[in-house]
């Protein structure tokens, strides 16, 4: 009998510890941020806890020098990026994770292109880990809070446009749901 | 029964002592954050004797890992599960098994980082000292042991490292020791502090330790390593330098030469909005560090020599790809990229830019030590070289021009010429085999039918006299942003001058995408190749199949 009452304690014990458990990770998808240094153009260690745009959104996306597909993506946002930050006050922060073969030459890289973006560098993959990218391009969308609302793996022709839409959104302060 | 009774209750008594504990530790459980990321590549392979496809007995192979990563403030821990079932063709075999080959635990604060477990570690451009991992080579070097960084005032960061690195799914037989120190000289000199100009200092030390056990050399058993490095940016303008010694350091990879290694790395650049400069050179001189004297194989690598030359990412621009050569080389790369300004005559609505490379990667001056050693003579200190003097064997060598234009709302391109010099006998390691000279050109082109419905054309084409002769490639993309893609391609190797051996290697592939899930299945063949990321490279088998990849961040 004890047996038995043992086993529905523990049974019990072990849902109420399973409940809390998926209450607290299934009402928000959303994560803040994680605390990470990365390094500036120059050089310079600055933590991502320092990322801020004053309440308005961020987009943080994640790029070399060697990927193609990332550059698009990068020019394809830089030909809209006037009229969205002129609409949302969301900030573009890209962050590079070129090795030492490559990472001297973001800087005349993406100056030589006249991007207007903020850019980190990320050599030793601490920020790509921490976020667990897998395959770049992937970008993120944190909201005013430095939460991570969304998120998104690779770039194809137009996708810029639903990024925006979940830029929109953040920046109304609506809830992310997909 | 009344003993189990006893237990029972004394069981049930503990357990409630204990619910308040349980409760404790998942509120921190609570307040803390589980994430991870999973990707798995299979192939169902057919065999293809015609291209040289093997039959594969498994028929399927398959590699994947899940990491899973756990937050908390200032507390993370994780770790990562790999399966090989069995290694896929391509992929180094001993990595064959099963298991949890990476953890750690991790405290941070704003002074102080401590890891416990595997670690990913570079000191400065990494040149004696980077631990890394490269899914896509099948390269993971981390260092099982501990890692400090400590930042005592603003300004300076001391970091200490100890360990041993993973082999697969075991450890290396060394141990690696690492100091590393790194100054600021803005943040610590007041005089210096509003200075435009920035320069930052650092230095290391790293050192390995193995038996020796070898019937005919004596050996080191510590092998010591130090670099120095420098950082300066004024303005528009970034200066980069490393300089690392290396002791004497007989392995397989040298040939067992007693002879000690050095590495010099130096770069400059110059930018302002619209245009960038890049001007760098080194060389290297015997400079293989492993923890294991006698591996072979992309393991156990503890410094990271990257070539020194674009990485390209198009697939004919990539078929001759630039491999460092750890036991000497030296070269050099200029980059310009220059932006012409858009609503002007040449650069159009949109603006186009421009980028002109070139790199150039030979041997270093190798002269005998004396008249009766053969040069590279295991055994002996191999050879003597002159810093000033170069050597005569050009290895690599690759000017390419990149044009990238938006024309209007619908159709963009990517306009590339490229001609490359590939030393195949030192860069495969075929001796005998030709040098091998070619004319790249690539066309790009994207149309947009609708806002989220596009077209992608890609045409290229390799023209060479050498190997296996020209070669002609197609591909084209239907897009559906953000979710779906469909592709075709062919790569025809119709200039190849034995008539029999002009193949085609014609691919489909259907990609579905939702947020950070990403499932792409590829029915065609391989060529046979070599893959090189950072000059790091891999040998890729000739295949047929059908290949599923599902990539996922959560």
């Amino acid at each position: 009998m004890k047996r038995i009452i043992l086993s529905i304690a523990l049974v019990i014990l072990g849902f109420a510890v399973f409940s809390q458990d998926t209450t607290t990770t299934k009402a928000t998808k959303k994560f803040k941020l994680p605390s990470v240094d990365v390094k500036t153009l120059d050089g310079t260690t600055i933590n991502t806890s320092q990322f801020t745009n004053n309440g308005k959104p961020i987009i943080i996306t994640f790029w070399a020098m060697w990927c193609t597909n990332c550059i698009k993506e990068l020019k394809a946002i830089q030909d809209v990026y006037d009229d969205w930050q002129k609409e949302t006050g969301v900030k573009v922060i890209a962050i590079s994770i070129d090795d030492s073969k490559s990472v001297d030459k973001v800087k005349p890289f993406v100056n030589g292109k006249n991007w207007d973006y903020d850019f980190y560098l990320d050599s030793n993959k601490d920020l790509y880990r921490a976020l667990n990218v897998n395959q770049i391009p992937h970008t993120f969308v944190i909201n005013g809070s430095g939460e991570v609302v969304w998120q998104h793996v690779t770039y194809t022709e137009g996708s810029e446009t639903d990024l925006y839409k979940i830029v929109k959104e953040v920046a109304a302060g609506q809830e992310i749901k997909e | 029964m009344s003993f189990t009774r006893k237990i029972n209750t004394r069981k049930l008594f503990i357990l409630i002592c204990f619910s308040p504990l349980l409760s404790f530790s998942q509120s921190i459980l609570s307040s803390g954050q589980i994430h991870g990321s999973f990707q798995m590549d299979a192939q169902y392979y057919i065999k293809d004797s015609l291209i040289g496809a093997p039959q594969v007995p498994e028929k399927v192979l398959m590699n994947a890992f899940a990491n899973l990563l756990y937050t908390n403030g200032d507390f993370s821990a994780g770790l990562r599960y790999e399966s090989f079932q069995d290694v896929m063709q391509g992929f180094d075999p001993r990595n064959k098994g099963n298991g949890i080959p990476y953890r750690f635990i991790s405290y941070k604060s704003d002074e102080l980082h401590v890891t416990v477990g595997n670690i990913y570690e570079q000191f400065g451009t990494g040149i004696i000292l980077r631990t890394y991992q490269d899914w896509n080579l099948g390269i993971d070097n981390s260092v099982d042991g501990v890692d400090v960084a400590y930042t005592p005032i603003p300004g300076i960061t001391v970091k200490g490292l100890i360990g041993t690195q993973r082999f697969f799914f075991d450890k290396g037989d060394g141990i690696v020791r690492g100091l590393d120190g790194e100054v600021s000289l803005n943040d610590l000199l007041k005089g210096f502090a509003k200075s435009k100009t920035k320069i930052t200092l650092g230095g290391s030390f790293v050192s390995k330790y193995q038996k020796d056990q070898d019937p005919i050399y004596k050996l080191p058993l510590n092998v010591g390593a130090g670099a120095g490095r420098i950082n300066i940016v004024s303005g528009k303008i970034n200066i980069v330098s490393e300089y690392a010694y290396k002791i004497n350091d007989p392995s397989t990879a040298n040939s067992m030469i007693y002879k000690p290694g050095d590495a010099l790395f130096i770069s400059s650049t110059y930018s302002q909005k619209g245009l960038g400069i890049s001007l760098s050179g080194k060389r290297i001189d015997n400079m293989s560090f492993r923890s294991d004297r006698a591996v072979t194989g992309n393991a156990l690598m503890i410094n990271y020599l990257p070539s020194l030359t674009k990485e390209q990412a198009y697939t004919l621009a990539a078929m001759y790809p630039d491999a460092t050569q750890p036991n000497g080389e030296e070269g050099l790369q200029a980059e310009l990229t220059y932006n012409i300004k858009k609503k002007t005559k040449i650069g159009g609505r949109y603006g186009t830019d421009i980028t002109v490379n070139y790199a150039r990667t030979g041997s270093i001056d190798r002269q005998q030590v004396n008249d009766t050693t053969a040069i590279g003579q295991s055994g002996t200190m191999g050879y003597t070289s002159d810093f000033l003097k170069t050597g005569k064997v050009l290895f690599f060598e690759d000017f390419n021009i990149t044009i990238e234009k938006k024309i209007n709302k619908k159709l963009s391109g990517v306009l590339m010429y490229l001609y490359q010099s590939y030393n195949k006998e030192v860069i495969e390691g075929h001796p005998g085999a030709p040098m091998i000279y070619s004319h790249i050109g690539i066309l790009d082109l994207t149309y947009k039918i609708r806002e989220k419905k596009s077209f992608q054309l890609e045409l290229q084409h390799l023209l060479t006299k050498q190997d296996n002769g020209k070669w002609a490639m197609a591909m084209l993309q239907y897009t559906i942003a953000p979710k779906w893609f469909f592709a075709a391609s062919d790569l025809y190797n119709y200039g190849n001058s034995d008539n029999s051996k002009r193949f085609h290697y014609y691919n489909a592939s259907v990609g579905f995408i939702k947020n950070a899930n990403r499932i792409s299945l590829t029915y065609g063949r391989t060529r046979q190749g070599i893959l090189c990321v950072g000059g790091v490279c891999r040998y890729v088998p000739a295949s047929n199949g059908l290949s599923l990849t599902v990539i996922s961040s959560f």
